[in-house]
């Protein structure tokens, strides 16, 4: 987690040479893959200025497309935090028949393109799906309205908290569970006092890594959501549709918009970590 | 009241990890669960505080039935091998959680819980260091705080498994001694699970020996150094060595010398195992009666002079005899052995 300072010990010290070409590698390689797209994202969105960039921002669309994608992330992210700690605490306290079936069905998500996660609902809740007519004289719609989206953005981002939290809860193992319960309390306490505050911060990094896909995820919404603009196009959709116009200043305006939410989700777990550094190296004891 | 334990049943899948386990605990006994690893001692204190099912069988504490309450209600402190300390939350934090968690209608005061946690660190003799975090503190320092928290809820029972396992040789020594007077004040019925028999004769009043998810033997520690009902259980407490030989009327016939066998004798004569201490042997000269052996080493430091010999035509033992009967024997040396006494089971 934390890089460790040169070995004073020159027995351990790499040949200065060979250090250098491995950094050198390591640097080149962020630069291209990470450092330069991110920074064309930005670049490209300003180059005619701060008036262009904001009005791209501020368009009638643009901003629909801003309030709909946190309005996604703000329903799928809570949703998959309560599945991801049910799963996890389910998978890792328990031993039940079926478990590895459920393992492997919470990778699913991870595994299949979010294009099919986004057809699977069109085959299911579509004016020709399975669900479609029965829906469809109950007055409801899923398909090209929000709760489609939320529907598909939920599937894709199903793996993030409950895989953030399997490992890390099963090497803790369940001998604090059953202390606290050799002491009297109950399942809730429990889970609040001792569970809760061993996993928050993997918790944590979940949730934050859960919303910064949910609000990204451009497949499955692209399928379900029909693209209407104003409506149903979150941010990732309205990036490609002003791409698609030719209008590159607002598309990365919208982009780098984008990008700086990500960002700001990083830039809070940073925060909080060295905030709280005291009590983390407190627990990372075993 | 005594702690009961009935006809237990306990497996893991095919595996059984208790096979018809009974035993009984008196009331302020202290008892150890003495067995190999695999021996199912730790299941059977698992078993005892809820965190395992038993299959069949009763426990019992004076006339209530354990088994049909939840762990939570059993009122059984439980220091667990590493502790489980809950690590997010200070020494007195967690000595505090046992009372904390009592139903509101009879959970002391916030002053008289402060109070109470502070009379606990005092008594495991860690006044000072209630806000540490169990990972600013040393093992036998952690060790103390498990303890200290299941006290606290002033269970009727207290558990221990392998409450030393994970701490070095001298801290160990030195809890030990310290647990048996602590469990003299407090004269709580304790149970304690160890693989270590030097621990379990030293410290219990009792030992229960373990085998395969069997109740092997169990006793006093006198009577278990003394009166072994079987060779594992022999075996286990200490040094031993094996040799062929043959029965007859009730003697054991070792290399032409008989010797009497103690304890129970086997039935019928003939061939058979005998079982002997490293000091039951007298050394004669080579051309003495017994069995001739060939010295390899004679290790001279400590209370009694060790020899280490081989048999002829069998395998190394080494004896232990008094410092004036080994004087002038030297590396190379050809000796003779003659058991004095054997246990042999049938």
């Amino acid at each position: 987690m934390y890089l460790s300072r040169p070995a004073k010990n020159p027995a351990r010290r790499d040949p200065t040479l060979l250090a250098g070409v491995m950094i050198g590698v390591a640097i080149i390689y962020l630069v291209f893959v990470l450092f330069l797209p991110l920074f064309t994202v930005f670049f490209e969105a300003l180059r005619k200025g701060f008036g262009d960039y904001f009005r791209g921002l501020a368009d009638r669309d643009a901003l629909s497309a801003i309030k709909l994608t946190l309005l996604i992330a703000a329903i799928a992210a809570p949703l998959n935090t309560v599945f991801g700690l049910a799963a996890a605490w389910c998978v890792t306290k328990f031993e039940f028949f079926g478990k590895n079936v459920l393992l492997t069905l919470i990778d699913l998500p991870f595994s299949i393109s979010p294009v099919i996660s986004g057809l699977v609902y069109v085959l299911l809740y579509g004016a020709n799906g399975w669900f479609g007519p029965t829906l469809d004289a109950w007055g409801i719609q899923i398909i090209f309205t929000v709760t489609g989206i939320v529907l598909a953005t939920t599937l894709v981002t199903l793996p993030f908290v409950a895989r953030e939290l399997i490992p890390l809860m099963q090497g803790q193992g369940t001998d604090e569970e059953a202390a606290a319960a050799t002491l009297g309390a109950g399942g809730l306490r429990t889970f609040f006092l001792v569970t809760l505050p061993n996993i928050k911060w993997g918790l944590m990094y979940g949730v934050l890594l859960c919303t910064a896909r949910a609000m990204g995820e451009f497949g499955a919404v692209a399928v379900v959501s029909g693209k209407i603009r104003g409506q149903t196009a979150t941010m990732p959709l309205q990036v490609e549709i002003l791409y698609n116009e030719y209008n590159f200043v607002a598309a990365f305006a919208v982009a780098s918009l984008l990008a700086l939410f990500a960002l700001i989700t990083l830039a809070v777990k940073t925060f909080l970590e060295a905030r709280f550094a005291h009590e983390l190296a407190a627990q990372r004891w075993r | 009241m005594s702690l009961e334990v009935t006809g237990v049943r306990k497996s893991f899948g095919r595996f059984p990890a208790l096979d018809d386990v009974s035993l009984l605990a008196e009331n302020g006994e202290f008892l150890a669960l003495l067995g190999p690893s695999g021996s199912g001692k730790t299941t059977l204190l698992r078993v005892i505080a809820g965190l395992e099912e038993a299959e069949t069988g009763s426990v019992r504490f004076g006339d209530e039935d354990l088994l049909a309450k939840p762990v939570r209600q059993r009122g059984i402190g439980l220091v667990f091998q590493h502790y489980a300390l809950f690590r997010h939350m200070t020494a007195a934090q967690n000595i505090a959680f046992g009372i904390k968690s009592k139903p509101r209608a009879v959970r002391p005061s916030a002053n008289q819980i402060k109070a109470k946690v502070e009379e606990l660190l005092n008594l495991v003799q860690l006044e000072g260091l209630g806000g540490r975090y169990p990972s600013q503190l040393s093992g036998g320092q952690r060790q103390r705080v498990a303890l200290a928290r299941a006290l606290a809820i002033e269970p009727k029972i207290l558990l221990l498994d392998e409450p030393f396992g994970a701490l070095d040789a001298k801290v160990r020594r030195g809890l030990r001694r310290w647990l048996r007077e602590l469990h003299e004040r407090t004269g709580l019925t304790t149970i304690f699970v160890t693989h270590d028999q030097e621990e379990a004769l030293e410290l219990a009043d009792r030992v229960a020996i373990l085998k395969d998810g069997k109740v092997e033997q169990i006793g006093t520690p006198e009577e278990l150094y003394h009166d072994p009902a079987s060779a594992f259980v022999f075996d286990f407490l200490g040094d031993s060595i094996q040799m062929a030989c043959e029965v007859k009327g009730g003697m054991a016939v070792i290399g032409g010398v008989s010797a009497p066998i103690i304890g129970q004798k086997p039935d019928k004569d003939g061939p058979a195992t005998a079982y002997i201490r490293p000091d039951g042997f007298q050394i004669g000269p080579k051309d003495g009666e017994g069995l001739g052996a060939r010295i390899r080493d004679v290790l001279l430091a400590g209370p009694d002079a060790r020899i280490d010999c081989v048999i002829d035509n069998d395998g190394a033992v080494e004896v232990r005899v008094p410092h004036k009967a080994a004087k002038g024997l030297a590396p190379k040396d050809r000796i003779t052995l003659k058991a004095r006494a054997v246990r042999v089971w049938a």
